[in-house]
């Protein structure tokens, strides 16, 4: 069992909620996204989504696009984004899951994909244009090179689809709490409850929510619907705004801290 | 696989398929099942045949272009979409998966547009309907395009300017798709090309068929013209107007040419040849010939013509492709523009710079094409281009 497993197991059996943050890979540089990685692992996180960006992100605002393009104009490639995520899970010593759109992927070459996570030490994968109807064949390769795939689970999924992601054993269900691309809500999503209790009826794979999860209020309101709960466009919003990597540093630690305590409170 | 695919998966062959996010997958689901039904519906058929014959002004004539043909030394036949309504064979979709938006009880209806063409022809379909109209468009189109924009305004649809990326028609399409993905409960996307996750490709082609099904019947009736054409041409951006006239004729035997947009050449990286110059990958949806970077980072595309800039192309273009059933060409922009004056000043019609690509390659195809019998598919005419041209002239002037 690998340690994000583990640590869903554990969240799922002390009816805790695992707290993961989002950052795009290479943002704003690889070494800076190193040390924002470390100071959210410091503030209470505990393991990390980590985005190769993509051209064109269909499921991604605004905040997380703009990231993307300055992380892709600075550099940021599938080594480097490999190479991020063994120093992120060698330094904070915290499970991490690899985030990407599908087409990067099959360029790279889908078996070489996921080995070279596997040999990152990444726990699971994340293509976010590939829904359970296309991921056989992504799931094998997963499966094959020992890292996990990760199917979303959207408010609007039909139930003959959900017993679809069910069966095909995800590491987890990623379940999208709201309509709409990543991005800040000033309001909790009103979706959470029910479609967590859908999963839960139906099946024990773990459920982490995404989308929307803005802050302390959002994240204490999904929380006890979850096993695990994403953090990301307003991590990425508060690196973007920031004047300097140890201001991004602190406004992402803090953001994290309250996070926790509301989640944990 | 016959040529009436794609599968139940949504492929033509390994191309196609849904690689959508899973808020959309539902949506998908349902417009698949709804077009089903409505395809096989003789009510739907009998509401879309009056609207394309009252409304769109279908059939749209079959022409015979006789100084062009001199000039050329073919026989020159033009299948006129260029004078369906709103100017282009774009209409023929918007009026059927809008009508389609109506059976499913959508009340809100976006779409992406490029040069604006689409963006009318949605506008125009919607304000038929009385349906909301929202129109993406990249805001370097919206600067390029103002006479499109008003347009579309005065149809009663909200143009809304797209920034992201490179602020060009494939931004458009991302952000109509991401507009999609919060308001798919209420709200229909009408793509413009043969393009996108399944069953869009399915639906456009079925909607554009008409052109290809309607050159049939007006070859067999006419006297003076054979059946059955040598070649028949047409320009390949997203691929939908190709797609309409080829379909219907892919087992004929008939020689099959696809003209896309070489831009300022193949080698110049600054293009818009998915098929002859770029590699299978996923764009907006399906799997494609698409224009990528090493790393499958989605690389630009440049044509003069705004309906041919787009980095990829229709899943079934893909598998024709590959099958060897259609022959894809390229065409730079200075050869398109030669040819854009060329049937301007000899025939008396402006066509459109997209169909200008296909009679450019006609053109320096000519000697080998001596004598032939070709039907152009004339997808547009050329008002929109006027003002581009314009200003392409006064700056190499």
């Amino acid at each position: 069992m690998t340690g994000l497993a583990a640590a869903l197991g554990r969240a799922q059996k002390t009816g805790s909620t695992l707290l993961l943050p989002y950052l795009t890979a290479g943002l704003p540089s690889a070494d800076a996204s190193l040390a924002l990685f470390e100071a959210m692992s410091a503030a209470g996180a505990d393991g990390f989504e980590i985005g190769i960006p993509y051209t064109d992100p269909l499921m991604d605002g605004p905040v997380i696009q703009r990231a993307g393009l300055e992380a892709l104009n600075a550099g940021m490639t599938l080594d480097g984004g490999f190479a991020l995520s063994k120093r992120v899970v060698t330094s904070t010593a915290k499970p991490a899951i690899l985030m990407t759109y599908v087409n990067p992927v099959l360029r790279m070459g889908l078996s070489a994909f996921c080995d070279r996570a596997a040999a990152a030490g990444v726990d699971a994968v994340i293509f976010v244009d590939v829904p359970v109807d296309e991921a056989e064949p992504f799931s094998e390769a997963a499966r094959a090179s020992g890292v996990g795939l990760v199917l979303f689970a959207s408010p609007t999924i039909t139930d003959a689809r959900l017993e679809a992601v069910i069966a095909a054993e995800p590491t987890f269900i990623y379940g999208i709490a709201d309509l709409g691309v990543t991005g800040e809500r000033s309001t909790a999503s009103t979706h959470v409850g029910h479609l967590s209790s859908r999963v839960r009826s139906l099946s024990d794979i773990p459920l982490v929510l995404g989308v929307g999860i803005s802050g302390p209020e959002q994240a204490a309101a999904a929380a006890p619907h979850a096993d695990g709960i994403i953090v990301g466009t307003a991590v990425v919003r508060r690196v973007l705004e920031a004047a300097n990597v140890d201001e991004a540093g602190r406004a992402t630690a803090q953001l994290i801290e309250e996070i926790r305590a509301a989640i944990d409170g | 696989m016959t040529t009436t695919g794609p599968d139940v998966r949504g492929r033509f062959g390994e191309y196609g398929g849904r690689f959508a996010p899973e808020t959309l997958m539902p949506a998908l689901e349902q417009l698949e099942q709804a077009f089903t039904d409505a395809w096989a519906d003789p009510a739907f058929h009998g509401e879309l045949d009056e609207l394309l014959s009252g409304f769109v002004g279908r059939p749209t004539p079959l022409y015979e272009a006789s100084r062009l043909s001199d000039a050329l030394g073919v026989r020159l036949i033009l299948k006129r979409e260029d004078l369906a309504h709103t100017g282009a064979h774009k209409i023929n979709n918007t009026v059927g998966q809008a009508l389609l938006a109506g059976r499913m009880g959508k009340t809100r209806i976006i779409a992406e547009t490029g040069a604006g063409q689409h963006g009318v022809a949605t506008a125009t379909a919607c304000a038929l309907f009385g349906t909301e109209c929202a129109v993406y468009m990249g805001a370097k189109d919206v600067e390029r395009q103002a006479l499109n924009v008003y347009r579309m305004e005065l149809l009663g649809a909200e143009v809304i300017p797209v920034t992201s990326g490179a602020a060009t028609l494939k931004d458009a399409v991302s952000e109509a798709m991401r507009d999609w993905v919060g308001t798919v409960e209420n709200t229909h996307y009408i793509i413009g090309s043969v393009v996108g996750p399944h069953p869009f490709p399915l639906i456009v082609r079925q909607f554009q068929k008409v052109i290809g099904e309607e050159l049939s019947r007006q070859l067999a009736a006419h006297e003076e013209l054979p059946d059955t054409p040598d070649i028949i041409v047409a320009c390949v951006g997203g691929g939908s107007n190709a797609m309409g006239i080829f379909h219907p004729w892919l087992d004929s035997g008939v020689e099959l040419v696809g003209v896309e947009a070489a831009g300022h050449g193949l080698t110049s990286g600054a293009h818009g040849a998915s098929l002859v110059a770029g590699s299978p990958g996923v764009l907006h949806g399906s799997r494609t010939y698409m224009l990528q970077d090493e790393e499958g980072q989605v690389v630009e595309a440049h044509s003069v013509s705004a309906g041919l800039d787009y980095p990829g192309v229709g899943p079934e273009h893909a598998y024709l492709r590959d099958s060897g059933k259609v022959r894809y060409e390229a065409v730079t922009d200075d050869e398109a523009l030669a040819a854009f004056d060329l049937m301007s000043r000899t025939e008396g019609i402006i066509p459109a710079l997209e169909p200008a690509h296909a009679l450019a390659w006609i053109d320096r195809e000519k000697e080998s094409l001596a004598g032939k019998t070709v039907v152009l598919n004339l997808s547009g005419r050329g008002d929109k281009d006027v003002q581009q041209i314009a200003a392409i002239r006064a700056a190499t002037t």
